[in-house]
C-alpha cells in the first residue's frame, strides 16, 4: 500500500511552462506527507491530478501509481482516492447521517448494518445522536469532522487533504489537526496533506515543498 | 430619503395599476362571466354556465387530454433536464446556445414540427425509401388523438427553459468541488449530479416548474397546431366557445376557464404532495449507496436530439417556404420558388415588429425604474408576487375578462389593448433578465462617482446604464422574443383586428397552403433570433469603436 508520484508536472491551459518543478514522492500506508507551497503554485492542481479532477485544458506529465496500479488510466470515481477540502461540502439536502451513509461502500449490505456503521462513525467523531441534524445546523469544526468521517467511510485506498484546516479558527485548528492525524493513522492508508501553514506541515511525519519550475 | 420613499410608493402603485389591476380585473370578470354576468350584457348569477360547460360533448376526454399532455410533457421535460443540465454544467457557452433556442416562438416551432411529423413530412420521406412506400403513410400526425405530437412540441420548448433555470441556480455554487467530493466517494458523475447536487438546486426550480406546468396545461398556439382536435384540449375548447359569434357561449367558456384554473391548482397541489415522497425515495436510494455507472455519450446524444429536432423543424420550414413541386417520396422539392414570398402581407411583419419594439421599450423603462428605485430606497420593492401572477395564471383565465374590462373602461380592442396585455408577460422576463446584472454592479464605481459630486440621475445616465449596456441589450432581446411569441395576448385583446406573425402562422397552419404557412412560420422564428444577434453584435461593435479611438490616441 503506497502512493507513488514520479516526475509529475502540471501545466495550466495555455501556459508555456509547468506550475512547479517535477515532483516525485512515495507515501507509505499509515504515513501522512505534508506538501507546502505558497498559494498559486498549484497545490490544489496536484491534488486534482492525483484524484482525477484536473479540469480540461490542464496538461499532466509523469506517473501516478497507487499500490503499483496506474491511477491516470482510471476515472476519478474508480481511483479509490478520497479528498477533503477546506470547505466540508456536506450535501445540504441530506441529513448528517445520510451524508455518511452515502459514503459507505455498497458492499456493506442491509439497512441495519449500514445504520450501525453510521452511528459508530458519528460516535468516533464526537457527534453521537446527531444523525438527523441538517448540515447547516452544525459548527464549522463539526462539519469538518463529518467530512473526514465521510471520506474515510468510503474505505479509500489513499486520502488527499487540500488545506483542510484553513477555514477553522486558530484554536479549533490544533484540535482538528489532532483528530485528523489520529484517524489517518488508524486508517492505515497513505495520506497527502497540502497546506501553506507551517504548523500543519510540522504535524506531518514528513514534509516537502513544491519548488518553482525556474529552479530546475 | 423621504423623496426616495415617496418614489418607491408611487412606483408600487403604478405597477399595481399596470400589472396587478389588469390581471385582477380580467380574472374577476372571467369569474363573473362564468357565473352568467357579462359587462354590457348583464345576466343573473347562476351555476348554469358550469352545467352547460360540463355537458359539452367530449369534455371529459378534453380534461383528460389536458392533464395527459400538460403533466406528461412537464414530467418528461424535467426528467430530461436533469442529465442534460449535468452535462451542460461544465461546458462554457451552453447558455449562449440555449437562449436563442428558447427564443423560437411556440407557434413557429410547432409549425415546423407539424411539417416534420406530417405523413408527407421529412420523417415519413426518410422512412419511405427503405420501406418502399410510394404514398404517404396514414398516420394521424400532427394532431394525433393521444396528444403525442403536442407532448413532443411542449417538451422541446420546456427543456431549454428548465436547463437555463437549472444552470442559473447552479451558477453561484462550487459545482466542481461538489462533483470532486462525490466522485472521490466512488459515484459516477451523472449520479453525483442527479442524487447529490441537483436536489440542492430544486428549491430554486420550483417556481419555474409551476410556471412551466401552468403553461403546459393551458398552452393555446401549440395545441391548435399539434394537438388533437376532436375533442381538443380544454383550452382550445374554451377558445372555440369564445370565438363563436354567440356571445352567450362566453358563459360556459368562462366556466371552463375556471375549471382549467382549478385543474392547474389541483396539479400543482398534487406536485407539492409528491415532492415529499420523491425526496424520501431519493434519500432511501442514497442511503443504499449504489454508485451507478457512467453512460458516456448518452447525454450528448440527448442534447443533440434536443437541439437537432428544433433545428430540423426550422430547416423544414425554410425549405417549404421556397419549395416548388414536392412529390411524396422525394427528399428535396423542386424549385426554388419564391412565389409564396410574393404573397406575404408585410404589414403583419411590421405590426409584429412595432408591437415588439413598443412593448419591449415600455418593459425596459419599467424595469430600470424598479431597479433604480430599489437602489435609491436601499430596499427591495417586494413585487415578486405581482410579477409572477401573469405567468402563473393560465392566460385564458384572464385575457378575455381583461379585454371586456378594457372595453368598459374606454380602451376598445386594438393595438393599445394588445400592448398592455403583452406588457403583462414581457415585463417579468425583462425585469428578471436585468435584475441579476444590475444588482451585481460594483458599488465602488457608484460610490466613486457619487464622491465626485454626481447626483443620482447622473450616476444612472453616465455610469449605470452604460456599464449595463450588454445586459440591457440582452434583456431587450428576451423581451422582444417574448412579445413576438404572444398569441392569445394578441388574439383576444386585438379582437381579431390585430394580425401578427404568430396569429397568422396559427391560422394558416390549418389551411391548405403549407408553403405560405411556412413563410410566416419562418419569419416568426427568425425575428427573435435577429433580436438576439443584435444584442450580441451591437455592444461588441461599439466597444471596438471605443477601443479603436483609444488606440489611435
Amino acid at each position: 500500500m503506497a502512493l507513488e508520484l514520479r516526475d509529475v508536472t502540471i501545466a495550466a491551459p495555455g501556459a508555456a511552462q509547468p506550475l512547479f518543478a517535477p515532483i516525485g514522492l512515495r507515501i507509505a500506508a499509515g504515513e501522512v506527507l505534508g506538501v507546502g507551497a505558497p498559494s498559486g503554485m498549484g497545490k490544489s492542481s496536484l491534488i486534482a491530478a492525483i484524484a482525477g479532477h484536473l479540469p480540461p485544458g490542464f496538461t499532466l506529465h509523469g506517473q501516478i501509481a497507487l499500490e503499483g496500479c496506474d491511477l491516470r488510466a482510471l476515472p476519478a470515481e474508480r481511483r479509490g482516492v478520497g479528498v477533503m477540502f477546506q470547505q466540508a461540502h456536506l450535501f445540504a439536502h441530506l441529513s448528517i447521517g445520510d451524508n455518511l451513509a452515502l459514503a459507505l461502500p455498497p458492499g456493506v449490505r442491509g439497512r441495519a448494518a449500514r445504520q450501525a456503521a453510521v452511528v459508530q462513525a458519528l460516535e468516533r467523531a464526537g457527534l453521537a445522536g446527531m444523525a438527523a441534524r441538517a448540515p447547516a445546523s452544525l459548527s464549522g469544526g463539526q462539519r469538518a469532522r463529518v467530512a473526514l468521517m465521510r471520506a474515510l467511510l468510503a474505505a479509500p485506498r489513499a486520502l488527499l487533504l487540500d488545506e483542510p484546516f484553513a477555514a477553522l479558527d486558530p484554536g479549533l485548528r490544533a484540535e482538528m489537526r489532532g483528530f485528523v492525524m489520529a484517524h489517518l493513522q488508524a486508517a492505515q492508508i497513505p495520506a497527502l496533506l497540502v497546506s501553506h501553514d507551517a504548523s500543519d506541515l510540522a504535524a506531518c511525519a514528513r514534509s516537502l515543498a513544491l519548488r518553482p519550475f525556474d529552479s530546475v | 430619503m423621504g423623496g426616495a420613499h415617496r418614489a418607491v410608493t408611487g412606483l408600487r402603485v403604478a405597477l399595481l395599476l399596470l400589472i396587478g389591476a389588469p390581471v385582477g380585473l380580467g380574472a374577476g370578470l372571467t369569474a363573473l362571466a362564468a357565473l352568467g354576468w357579462q359587462p354590457g350584457l348583464g345576466g343573473d348569477l347562476s351555476l348554469a354556465g358550469f352545467a352547460q360547460a360540463l355537458a359539452l360533448p367530449g369534455i371529459g376526454r378534453s380534461l383528460w387530454l389536458t392533464l395527459l399532455t400538460g403533466l406528461g410533457a412537464t414530467l418528461i421535460a424535467l426528467a430530461l433536464s436533469v442529465p442534460l443540465s449535468g452535462w451542460l454544467i461544465g461546458r462554457a457557452g451552453a447558455a449562449r446556445v440555449l437562449a436563442p433556442l428558447l427564443a423560437v416562438p411556440h407557434a413557429a416551432l410547432a409549425l415546423g414540427l407539424a411539417f416534420l411529423l406530417a405523413p408527407s413530412g421529412w420523417i415519413a420521406r426518410l422512412l419511405a425509401m427503405p420501406l418502399g412506400w410510394s404514398v404517404p403513410p396514414a398516420w394521424p400526425l400532427p394532431g394525433d388523438p393521444w396528444g403525442g405530437a403536442l407532448i413532443v412540441g411542449l417538451v422541446l420548448k420546456e427543456v431549454p427553459f428548465l436547463l437555463l433555470v437549472t444552470l442559473a441556480a447552479a451558477a453561484p455554487r462550487d459545482i466542481a468541488a461538489e462533483m470532486a467530493v462525490g466522485r472521490s466517494l466512488g459515484y459516477a458523475p451523472g449520479r453525483v449530479w442527479a442524487r447529490l447536487i441537483w436536489p440542492q438546486l430544486y428549491p430554486a426550480l420550483r417556481l419555474p416548474l409551476f410556471i412551466t406546468l401552468s403553461f403546459a396545461l393551458s398552452v393555446v398556439d401549440m395545441a391548435l397546431i399539434l394537438g388533437p382536435s376532436h375533442p381538443p384540449t380544454l383550452v382550445v375548447q374554451i377558445l372555440r366557445l369564445l370565438m363563436a359569434p354567440d356571445l352567450a357561449l362566453r358563459v360556459p367558456a368562462s366556466a371552463l376557464a375556471l375549471v382549467l384554473l382549478g385543474l392547474i391548482a389541483g396539479v400543482v397541489a398534487l406536485w407539492i404532495g409528491a415532492e415529499r415522497g420523491v425526496a424520501s425515495l431519493g434519500r432511501h436510494m442514497v442511503r443504499a449507496g449504489r454508485r451507478g455507472r457512467a453512460w458516456p455519450g448518452c447525454a450528448a446524444a440527448g442534447a443533440a436530439l434536443g437541439a437537432g429536432l428544433p433545428l430540423l423543424a426550422l430547416a423544414g420550414l425554410a425549405l417549404w417556404s421556397v419549395a416548388g413541386r414536392w412529390t411524396f417520396p422525394q427528399l428535396w422539392p423542386e424549385g426554388p420558388s419564391l412565389a409564396r414570398w410574393g404573397r406575404v402581407d408585410w404589414s403583419v411583419l411590421g405590426t409584429t415588429l412595432g408591437l415588439g419594439v413598443v412593448v419591449t421599450a415600455l418593459a425596459l423603462a419599467l424595469a430600470v425604474a424598479v431597479l433604480e428605485a430599489e437602489d435609491r430606497a436601499r430596499r427591495p420593492l417586494r413585487i415578486g408576487a405581482l410579477i409572477v401572477l401573469p405567468l402563473l395564471l393560465p392566460q385564458i383565465g384572464f385575457l378575455q375578462g381583461l379585454t371586456s374590462g378594457f372595453l368598459v373602461l374606454g380602451l376598445p380592442p386594438g393595438p393599445g389593448a394588445v400592448i398592455w396585455a403583452e406588457l403583462l408577460f414581457v415585463f417579468p422576463y425583462v425585469l428578471l433578465a436585468l435584475a441579476g446584472p444590475w444588482r451585481a454592479l460594483d458599488p465602488a464605481h457608484l460610490r466613486a462617482a457619487a464622491g465626485l459630486g454626481a447626483g443620482p440621475w447622473r450616476v444612472l445616465g453616465r455610469i449605470k446604464l452604460p456599464l449595463l449596456q450588454r445586459p440591457l441589450m440582452a434583456a431587450a432581446a428576451i423581451g422582444f422574443a417574448v412579445s413576438a411569441a404572444q398569441y392569445l395576448a394578441v388574439l383576444l385583446p386585438g379582437a381579431g383586428r390585430v394580425a401578427v406573425l404568430a396569429t397568422e402562422a396559427v391560422t394558416l397552419s390549418s389551411g391548405a397552403d403549407r408553403r405560405l404557412a411556412a413563410v410566416y412560420g419562418l419569419l416568426l422564428a427568425l425575428l427573435p433570433l435577429l433580436g438576439f444577434a443584435a444584442a450580441l453584435v451591437v455592444p461588441d461593435w461599439q466597444a471596438r469603436d471605443r477601443r479603436g479611438a483609444g488606440d489611435g490616441a
